[in-house]
């Protein structure tokens, strides 16, 4: 190689810096353009859920007068079985063929009578329970409208004709009648954070699979931590490296990326079939999610442990601390921040887990809001998977409702694991 | 002073050729028997015959050694010659890494250090230990001193702990600094004052032996000079073993010192002939800087 002069030399630096500046620029802009497409995905699925599950917080309700009419609620004597066993449906229909006295025909009454909910005469007679001194008396009362008037005066906001697919003319003129007296309103759907599943979407809740989900986590939790914990402080404090250590090491890593379905399957087989646990209940979804999330928190906790400068353990040990007192007063407080974000982490993936869950029957229809770990119960995202699965149009803005939910359930939870760790971390 | 680089047979690479021909030692050879004086009449810890193994390697060949009661013994010697090996076996640190075999008898005041029947908690607040880099724990200064007594159950009301931890720091030479803070974490302090913290809390268990493994290779020349005199004090209450890479630190502080090589003991004598009349040439290599 010839010698360079030192004025040629940086001749070539000068000319090669064009190039490496363009190759810097260029890094830099592919990763700004990853990120820009990811944010740019999440704010698609974000927009896209909450338009359409917006509308779902919002329920059509219709204004009617009723009669409390002892003649056709069939009550002869006021007490506690009358009250529940009455034909209150009797008196809605009475009172809404009072409204709209040119209705005849069998077809026509009957398409009549489906403006209003189902679960209209519940409502009616939960009134009259709170107070049987109303009985013969009349007053105005708001009842849920049927999904479909629900869904057709929603779908009026996006075009003049609205949604006719399931509205035929007749019920279109009443619906425009009854909103322009003003006896019917949009009003905030309480319905769906305090009722269970139903067939019918106006009657339909995410309450009952809101709380199987916080019980199902809950027993996910109680399990899944402390043992986690114990597995990861023993692997990393205590056991010898060795062959068997690696070998339980490398199943750890493994159990992690099965999938979830199989761990359903194993549920099934075993707390179901041979342990005989109740089926679709959170203490057996609880425990296939325990399973599910043990190796996310166990190689969380070993790496929050093994973040822990070993002079801190030279120090207590050297201080004559046992084993157990070095581990308890010392490696886990300062391992603890990043034990706890690992198992928020297994827990928000546990809370968004299906597949395992439909195996052990949490996909069953569920109305009653679970009580306890053995109810049955089902979880919001296998609520999700049922509800968009339902043919009614109104399910599909429930569905995102429900996403919405569960997203924002969450967000929550992640955004603690951050504020808990920031508030837990401390320097040495 | 000495950043030479060691070769494989541990000595450096000849500054003057000529020179170091004459000095040439195998050492595994001429070693041979530790010169000068390691036993002493008055023991606190007595180590007979002791070897040393990381999984195959032999990290100390047959040592033996006395170190006597409030006398402070300096081991000084090049890089990876066993010192700090040496130094961690006497309050059985070494037992937390894997793969270290320990061999031999190691007495305290006539009691085993080693053997199934022997507790190594009770052991190790005997014998306290001070590192190499200052290690507070991520507590408040009061909580880093007070830890020790109250996991051996020492104290037994606040009145008691509180004055535990006021006589330590002022032993430590701490208290006047950190009075007013106590709450604060220790990990606030400077270096120097962290050391002398971590020292506070070794003192703390009252321990008859203070092991120190470089306890100033991390600080600045005044804080050192602060724990010399530090540790000149404490000779009164305690035993005090340290390893140290300067050999000034070592002639400032030691009644004894000990010089290791290749896992060897190969010269222990009054620290004033060691580094005056060296009785062994490898000694004398050393500290006169032919290599380290």
């Amino acid at each position: 190689m010839t010698d360079l002069t030192q004025a040629q030399v940086r001749e070539r630096i000068e000319q090669n810096l064009a190039g490496r500046h363009r190759k810097e620029k260029l890094f830099r802009g592919l990763g700004i353009a990853s990120i820009a497409f990811g944010v740019f995905a999440v704010l698609l699925l974000f927009t896209d859920i909450i338009s359409k599950g917006s509308g779902a917080f919002v329920q059509t309700a219709v204004q009617l007068e009723v009669t409390y009419d002892p003649a056709v609620l069939g009550i002869e004597e006021v007490n506690e079985e009358s009250l529940t066993w009455a034909n209150f449906t009797g008196v809605i229909r009475q009172s809404l063929r009072e409204r709209f006295p040119g209705v005849s025909g069998r077809s026509e009454k009957r398409e009549l009578y489906s403006l209003v909910s189902t679960g209209a005469p519940f409502t009616l007679r939960d009134r009259l329970q709170a107070n049987p001194a109303l009985l013969g008396q009349t007053e105005k009362v708001w009842f849920a409208a049927d999904d479909d008037v629900d869904t057709f005066l929603k779908s009026l906001d996006d075009s003049a004709e609205g949604f006719r697919g399931r509205t035929s003319d007749e019920m279109a003129a009443w619906v425009q009648t009854l909103w322009d007296s003003g006896e019917l309103k949009k009003r905030f759907n309480t319905t769906f954070f305090t009722n269970g599943d139903s067939r019918e979407p106006e009657q339909a809740g995410i309450r009952a699979a809101l709380v199987g989900s916080l019980l199902t986590l809950l027993v996910t939790l109680a399990l899944s931590f402390p043992i986690g914990v114990a597995a990861a402080i023993y692997l990393e404090e205590y056991a010898p490296k060795n062959r068997w250590t690696d070998l339980i090491e490398v199943n750890i890593n493994n159990l992690a990326a099965v999938p979830s379905i199989v761990f359903g399957l194993l549920g099934l087989a075993i707390f179901i079939n041979f342990f005989e646990l109740p089926r679709s209940a959170p203490l057996v979804g609880g425990l296939v999610l325990t399973l599910m999330t043990l190796p996310t928190i166990i190689i969380s906790s070993r790496a929050a442990l093994k973040s822990v400068p070993p002079s801190i353990r030279e120090a207590a040990m050297g201080m004559g601390a046992s084993r157990m007192q070095v581990v308890l007063h010392h490696v886990l407080p300062l391992a603890m921040p990043g034990m706890l974000t690992g198992a928020i982490i297994g827990m928000a993936q546990a809370l968004g887990e299906t597949a395992p869950l439909l195996m052990i029957g949490m996909v069953a229809f569920i109305v009653d809001v679970p009580a306890g770990i053995t109810d049955p119960a089902t979880v919001l995202p296998v609520q999700i998977f049922l509800w968009a699965d339902s043919p009614e149009r109104a399910f599909v803005e429930r569905t995102s409702a429900a996403i919405m939910v569960l997203l924002s359930f969450l967000i929550v939870m992640n955004t603690s694991a951050v504020l808990l760790r920031k508030k837990l971390e401390r320097r040495w | 002073m000495n950043t030479m680089t060691l070769d494989a047979t541990g000595y450096s690479e000849p500054a003057n050729p000529q020179t170091v021909e004459k000095k040439t030692v195998d050492s595994q050879t001429k070693v041979g028997e530790t010169v000068g004086a390691p036993f002493c009449d008055n023991a606190k810890l007595k180590m007979r015959n002791v070897n040393v193994f990381y999984s195959e390697t032999q990290a100390i060949h047959d040592v033996s050694l006395d170190i006597g009661r409030n006398e402070v013994v300096a081991m000084i010697g090049p890089s990876g010659c066993g010192k700090s090996t040496f130094l961690r076996c006497l309050n059985r640190m070494n037992d937390t890494i894997d793969g270290c075999r320990v061999e031999g008898d190691f007495t305290l005041d006539g009691d085993p250090i080693y053997g199934p029947k022997v507790d190594v908690v009770p052991l190790r607040a005997r014998v306290g230990m001070v590192f190499q880099k200052p290690n507070p724990f991520p507590k408040s200064i009061y909580e880093n001193v007070a830890y020790g007594p109250k996991i051996h159950g020492i104290a037994s009301r606040r009145a008691e702990l509180d004055e535990i931890v006021e006589n330590s720091l002022r032993r430590a030479g701490l208290w006047n600094e950190v009075k007013d803070r106590l709450d604060k974490p220790g990990t606030g302090l400077s270096g120097g004052q962290q050391q002398r913290l971590c020292i506070a809390r070794a003192i703390a268990v009252s321990p008859e032996v203070i092991l120190m493994d470089e306890p100033c290779s991390a600080l600045d020349p005044i804080a050192t000079a602060r724990i010399e005199e530090l540790i000149d004090e404490l000779r009164e209450n305690y035993t005090i073993a340290i390893v140290t890479h300067s050999m000034q630190q070592a002639a400032r502080v030691s009644q004894r010192t000990a010089y290791f090589h290749l896992g060897h003991l190969v010269e222990v004598n009054d620290t004033e002939t060691v580094f005056t009349n060296p009785q062994h040439e490898l000694t004398e290599a050393y500290i006169t800087g032919r290599f380290g």
